[in-house]
Parts: structure tokens; sequence; C-alpha cells
């Protein structure tokens, strides 16, 4: 089958402004669209740029807005997206600049990843063995885990658009994963910057966060059980 | 751009970040990690199924049986020194990421769970044992989150997105590394004491891979090119369960949790084939028994050229809490659930057992008597300390990165704690900037992606699961043919930022030298063992082949590779194992 792929191109060294560009490809209906921006870049266009790495969805890299929506391109397929003779748009994530096509600036995100300390905190000796931990204690987290850090949570937040300063909700569920962990004891520290006016706070329970995640964790549930223990100071 | 480090760690995957963090915490010791990635991306992430210790949560186990299916399981090509040290130092390593708060999937009473995978037995041999410790079947995810998460913790210097051009080695001593900054297009000379390889493998030589797009075999080939060896590189794992036509890995875990494998006829094959633990065999075997039933016509779909995954007669329950990953991938790519169908697997591409070579602490070799390239270390897939011999064991990856790459990690600390800055050459960048100037103004149209995706079709067909001296000459002659085209790769792309069609063509040229090394290497090897199978030499033979190959190129004929051998290590510190023998 024939779709056609429209990118939006920016590339600062020669352009002022993002422009559109499309292409003509000939796909299956199986193929993700990340197949259809590789044969693009192997085969027609050599300069467009875009991050991709493991092209199963469990790195991600390729978070991008397709139709409209933030997912990951190695993770949505052609046939889930349009039918023959159609149009696939891909723009760049929303509120990272953008550093060219289809390519954002990271760097704040990760900031914001770090400032919530997530990393396990817990100076008690530790056993010879490992920490016991129940059944139940370790399934309280488990949504967290799934994070593979791609942005699509954030970058589909409004909030975050209008202030980059929030933290976002990726950066919660970082949180959330060790303040509900039952071996963890850094809560306290966590709670606090979440408690800050870039923290929990800021979110109004869009739900963008939840649709757009590609590992289908229920994020905007996991921010008011943040909410929760930052109001109650305790988990 | 000029840095200086005590310790440098290209790359940050499970074995780099290990070694960072041992690294750093040795006095005195300045520590930076660069990654053509992000950390969080590195392909440690996607390993799925679990990591081998024999902690016996579940049932009774021991290191020793541990190290005793490693070493039968690398079909006896595995050094009994570093399979020794691993079985015993990766129970430690296990209870040390779960102090570092690594959340592993738990029994009822609190401990870590384990189930059983491939090729690992109790009472050396007599039945499967339940050793692979698992958090879901995202367990590189998790060990790759944490070490990432310690990380920061510890304050690591983080080079994101730099590709590495060049390693700075003089007189055998590495001084230093030679890197592309993505996001500018600088080049960057990072001078080190000490320089830690735990780049990852080079699974994109072939053409139906569980690798990511990443993988390209980038610190190896630098090594290679100046003429240090690569060791056992014939040895190339395909594992037994890729989604069909994809190559995404199904975990091991799946047939750890009681998955069976059938043909078209619905028959459960791997009876005929080992009968003592049937779908639960090493990969090279159950690999292998997949392409035989192809062969002779029992495989399944369009092409017949698939076998059939069965989860079906698990609980529901099991599979969606238990195998939740590799559910959602044969539901997104194929639209089949596992729950009710089965799921159509083909073998794919997925470990080098063969890389750097190095001694136990991770000290690069620059050749089979031992001499070693100093301040160099080597960790994890890229690194050979030939703990998996011929064929690797499901879960050994992930515990290799972990012991191996402490070990790398304090290695090199305690080596950059007496050292001195070595001086650095005069223009050590030249080398790399040439390289990129002929890449993008060479004056030829030939097409990077044509060339890489002829690579990746003939090596699949040449030097894959079955092997033969006919083909393998073929493809000698391909990959030089290929090379030959490559000097005509012109880059089109003149932009400074983010080029990444510059990276891509820089990655063919790694892959193409690793063909070469890889093709001659296999070709010499007149036997078959482990996952190096012959079809025109199809027994074991330890009289003239129970030994290591070391692969060098011809500097002075470029294209033409020196082999060269040297002894397996047959004991361990206490216990040895006599080669004899493989059959489950």
């Amino acid at each position: 089958m024939k779709v056609t792929v429209k990118v939006q191109r920016y590339n600062p060294e020669k352009d002022k402004k993002p422009t559109w560009q499309s292409f003509a490809v000939e796909c299956e209906p199986g193929d993700r669209v990340l197949d259809l921006l590789n044969h693009i870049k192997w085969y027609m266009d050599s300069t467009l740029t875009y991050r991709r790495s493991c092209a199963h969805g469990i790195c991600g890299s390729d978070a991008m807005l397709i139709n409209g929506r933030n997912r990951l391109a190695c993770k949505i397929l052609v046939k889930d997206l349009t039918k023959e003779g159609g149009t696939i748009t891909v723009e760049p994530i929303r509120g990272l600049k953008v550093e060219r096509d289809l390519l954002v600036d990271m760097e704040p995100f990760f900031d914001a990843y770090r400032a919530v300390m997530p990393f396990f905190i817990n100076d008690d000796p530790a056993p010879a063995g490992e920490r016991l931990q129940s059944v139940e204690d370790r399934a309280i987290f488990d949504e967290g885990t799934k994070c593979i850090l791609c942005a699509c949570c954030t970058t589909s937040c409004p909030i975050f658009w209008v202030n980059g300063r929030y933290l976002g909700p990726a950066s919660i569920v970082q949180a959330h994963r060790f303040i509900f962990d039952s071996r963890d004891k850094g809560s306290d520290q966590r709670l606090k910057v979440l408690n800050q006016n870039t923290g929990v706070w800021r979110c109004r329970t869009a739900y963008n966060c939840t649709e757009a995640c590609p590992r289908d964790i229920p994020i905007t549930e996991l921010i008011e059980e943040v909410k929760r223990a930052v109001l109650y100071q305790k988990v | 751009m000029h840095h200086r480090y005590d310790v440098l760690v290209v790359g940050a995957g499970g074995a780099g970040l290990m070694a960072s963090l041992y690294a750093a915490k040795s006095k005195n010791v300045s520590v930076a990690v660069i990654s053509k990635l992000y950390p969080t991306r590195s392909h440690t992430g996607a390993a799925q199924g679990g990591v081998g210790a024999a902690l016996g949560n579940v049932n009774e186990d021991h290191w020793e049986w541990h190290m005793f299916d490693t070493i039968k399981g690398g079909d006896y090509l595995t050094d009994q020194d570093a399979a020794e040290i691993f079985a015993k130092d990766v129970i430690e390593a296990v209870y040390e990421l779960e102090h570092m708060g690594l959340p592993f999937s738990r029994l009822d009473n609190g401990k870590i769970a384990q189930r059983k995978f491939g090729g690992h037995t109790r009472e050396y041999g007599k039945s499967a044992v339940e050793r692979a410790c698992y958090a879901v079947d995202r367990t590189g995810h998790m060990i790759l989150q944490t070490l990432y998460q310690q990380n920061v913790k510890a304050g690591t210097t983080f080079y994101n997105e730099f590709q590495v051009l060049d390693l700075i080695i003089e007189d055998n001593v590495c001084k230093g590394v030679v890197a592309l900054e993505l996001s500018s297009g600088e080049i960057h000379t990072f001078h080190a004491k000490a320089v830690i390889l735990a780049s990852g493998g080079y699974g994109r030589v072939f053409k139906i891979t569980s690798n990511a797009l990443s993988l390209t075999g980038d610190l190896m080939s630098i090594y290679y090119r100046k003429g240090l060896p690569l060791e056992d590189l014939e040895f190339y794992q395909f594992h037994p369960t890729g989604i069909a036509k994809l190559g995404i890995l199904i975990t091991e875990g799946a047939r750890g949790e009681g998955g069976i494998l059938r043909n078209d006829s619905g028959e459960r094959f791997m009876e005929r084939y080992a009968p003592t633990i049937k779908d639960l065999a090493p990969r090279d075997m159950v690999s292998r028994a997949i392409y035989r039933e192809i062969r002779e016509g029992r495989g399944v779909g369009k092409e017949k050229d698939a076998i059939m995954l069965d989860l079906t007669h698990l609980p529901k329950d099991i599979i969606e809490s238990r195998l939740p990953d590799i559910t959602d991938f044969a539901r997104t790519y194929l639209g089949v659930d596992p729950v009710k169908e089965l799921v159509p697997i083909q073998p794919t591409a997925h470990y080098a057992m063969g890389g750097v070579p190095t001694t136990i602490d991770g000290e690069a070799l620059a050749s089979e008597d031992g001499t070693q390239v100093r301040g160099l270390y080597a960790a994890g897939e890229v690194a050979c300390v030939s703990l998996h011999g011929a064929n690797r064991l499901g879960t050994n990856s992930l515990g290799d990165l972990i012991v191996f790459g402490r070990r790398a990690g304090l290695a090199a600390a305690k080596y950059a704690q007496k050292a001195e800055f070595e001086t650095l050459p005069n223009n050590p960048d030249a080398f790399s900037k040439g390289l990129i100037e002929r890449l993008r103004n060479g004056s030829g149209s030939d097409n990077a992606a044509k060339i890489r995706k002829e690579l990746q079709d003939t090596m699949m067909m040449n030097v894959g699961i079955f092997r033969n001296g006919k083909d393998m000459e073929a493809q000698i002659q391909i990959v030089k043919e290929l090379q030959a085209r490559y000097k005509n790769v012109s880059v089109a792309d003149p932009s400074a930022r983010y080029n990444t069609e510059l990276v891509e063509a820089l990655e063919l040229g790694f892959l193409l030298d690793i063909a070469e090394a890889m093709t001659a290497s296999a070709l010499n090897r007149k036997e078959s063992r482990g996952a190096h199978d012959r079809e025109d030499f199809t027994e074991r033979n330890d009289n003239d082949w129970l030994k290591h190959t070391m692969a060098y190129r011809d500097m002075q004929n470029p294209g033409n590779v020196i082999l060269k051998y040297k002894p397996v290590v047959l004991k361990g510190e206490t216990l040895n194992f006599v080669p004899k023998p493989r059959v489950y």
C-alpha cells in the first residue's frame, strides 16, 4: 500500500522556522511508523533527523507526535493510523526545544527527573541476603517501574507546555516508584520537592499523560496518590 | 574540546554503569561515562527474562551447579576460571542490586522470585532448576534503571550522545578516546589514564536481530582496526524465539514458565532433540532444532518459515503477571493474543559470545600470549572474558554485566590511582577528523543503506545458524566488495548538528570490519561447537579445536585476516570440569 508521510522539518543551520514536507512511501499495513521514517532517511532524504534505537518500544528514543498524539514511532503501526492512500503526520513532541526535525532537547526533561531524587535511599546496613518485600508491597509501585523515560507523558501535558518549570508527569512517576517502595526511606525529602510550586499541585488532572503513555501506566492515578501522600505526609 | 579523567567508561548499559559506579567508589579517581545514546536507552533495557544466580530461593541450588551449566552450555570453550568467579560472585551481585533498590518480583516469603531458564540444571544436568532471578519480564530494564539511578545519586559525569571515533593507543598503551558530539558536530578528545569499553554487541550485522539499531560493534571494530585481536567472533548466538519477521525478542522466560514450541502438526518437537529438558535446552540447540523443523517442511505461516510458541495452556494470570511485556509485543506487532493463540516465532540474531579479549579483571589483551594493552579494560558484550564460550546460557548476560562490569571498574580505578597521564600524540584527533572528512567529501554516490542491507542479508544467509565452507568463502568476497563500495560512500547531509546520516555511515564501516573478522574466524574453525554449526564439519573436535580464535586484521594487506589461537582455561580456582559430549 501507499501512504503519504507528512513530516515537520526544521534545521536551525538553514531554516528560520519549521516547514512541512511530504513523502509518498510504499509500505505494508503492519509496518511501524519508524520503518517509514527509516525508509525515507535511507532511500529518499538522508537529512531527515530523529532519534531511534531499540525499535520495539522499550528504549524510549523515538517519542514523537504522530497524527496529533504522542507515541513511539516503533510502537504504532501504519494500519492503526490510516488506510491505503492516507496521510500520517509526524511532528516533534511539544514543550521541549526542537534541535532538528523530530529531535528535541531532552536536557530539561532529565533535569526534572533528577530533581525528584529518583534513586533508592536507605542508609541502614543491608542484610546478608535480600531485604524482604511481600508480593503485595511489591505490587503497590509496579506501574511506575514500567517507565522508559520517553517523555510522551510530560510533553503531552498542557501545564508543562505553559510552564516548563513544572516537574511534569514522568518525574512524578519516578518519585512515586520510590515513595511507595516499602524498602525506601527517602520519601520525606521527595515529598518536599513535590510540594513546591513546580511539583504535583500544578497537575490539573487533564489525563493527557495517561492517554499518551506507551507503557499503559495509569499516570494520573499515580500523581493523585503522590498528592495524597504530600497532604498526609505519609504513605 | 579537551577533557581529562582518570577513568573513562565508553558505553552506559549495565556493564558501563556498574563499572562507573565502582570506579567512582575508589579514592581520588575522577570518572566520566560517554554514550552514543542516553544511558536509559542502552540495550540492557531490552533484556527480559532474568539474571541467573544460585540463590536457591525456590529449590536447592549451588554455585557449583551454575558453574557447570555455564561451561557445558558454552560447549567447553568457556574459560573455567571466569566461570567459577562468575558463578560465585553473581550471587553477591544480585543481592547488591536488590540493596540498590532493584524491584525484583517476589515469592510469598518475601524473597527474590526465581524461575527456570534454558540450560540451568540441578545436580549437573539432572533436571531444570529455578535460577533466574526476575523482575516481571523487564529484568534488564530494571537493572539499567537501577544502575543509572545509582549513578545519578553518585553524581557521575555523563557525556550523552557522543559517537566514539577512535581509541588513542600507542605502543600497547591506551591514552584516551576521541568522540563526536552529536549535538554540535564538534570533535572531543578525552585524555584518560584508564579506558573501559562497555559498548555492547553488533547484532545489526544480521538481517533479523533482537538488537537495537545502535548495536553496530563500534568499539570492537575500532580495536580491530588498530591491529589488535578479537576473540571467538565465530560464536554468535541466535535466540530461538524472536517474533516472526521482526526479530523482537520473546524471552526464554516464556518457556521457563511452561511455554512449548510446536511445529505445523502441533507436535512438541523438542522432545526429539533434548529429551531431558526439552524446550529448556540451551539456545543454540533449540535454534537449530527450529530450523531443522522448518527445513524439513514442518514450519508454519505463508512461507512455512516459522514455528509456534504455545502459552495457551498456562493460566491467563500467569501470562499477564509474569510476561506482560511480551504479551504486549505479540498483541502490538502481530495482533496475536498469547493467552488464546499461538505466537509465530523464528530464531533471531541475539548475542556475541566473542569480542575484545580480556583477563578476569577486564584487562584488554593485545595478543594470544597474554600481553595487555595497558590502561584499557572491557566488560559486557563488547568483551570476551570467555565466560560464555561457544554459547551463552540465558540470563548469563545480565550476570556477566554486573560481575565483570564491577571487576573492570575496580581494576581500572586501581590502575589509575597509581598511573600518570601518558603524553598524547600530537593532533590526537587527526585520524578521526580524516575519517569524517572522507565521508563528508567523498566523491562517490553509493548508498550506505543499500550496502548495509546487502551486508545484513548475506551475513544472515552465509554466516547464520548453519554454516559451510563454500558459503563462507563466498561471504568473504562479498564483504570485500562491500568494503570497496563503502570507500565510495559519501554523506549528503552537510549539517554539523545531529548529523545522523554521518553516524549511520560510520556505523556501517564498523559493521563491515566486524563482518570481515567474524567470517574469517568462522571459516577457519573446522568443527561444530555451540553456536558455530557447520554442515561440512558436523562434530565437535576437541583434539584440534578446543582453543580460542584470535583474529587480527592484516595491517599490511587490509581485508585479510590473520588467525591465531590460544588455549581454553580448563581449570577454575577450585573446580574443573573435563570436556565430555554435550547432551541434554
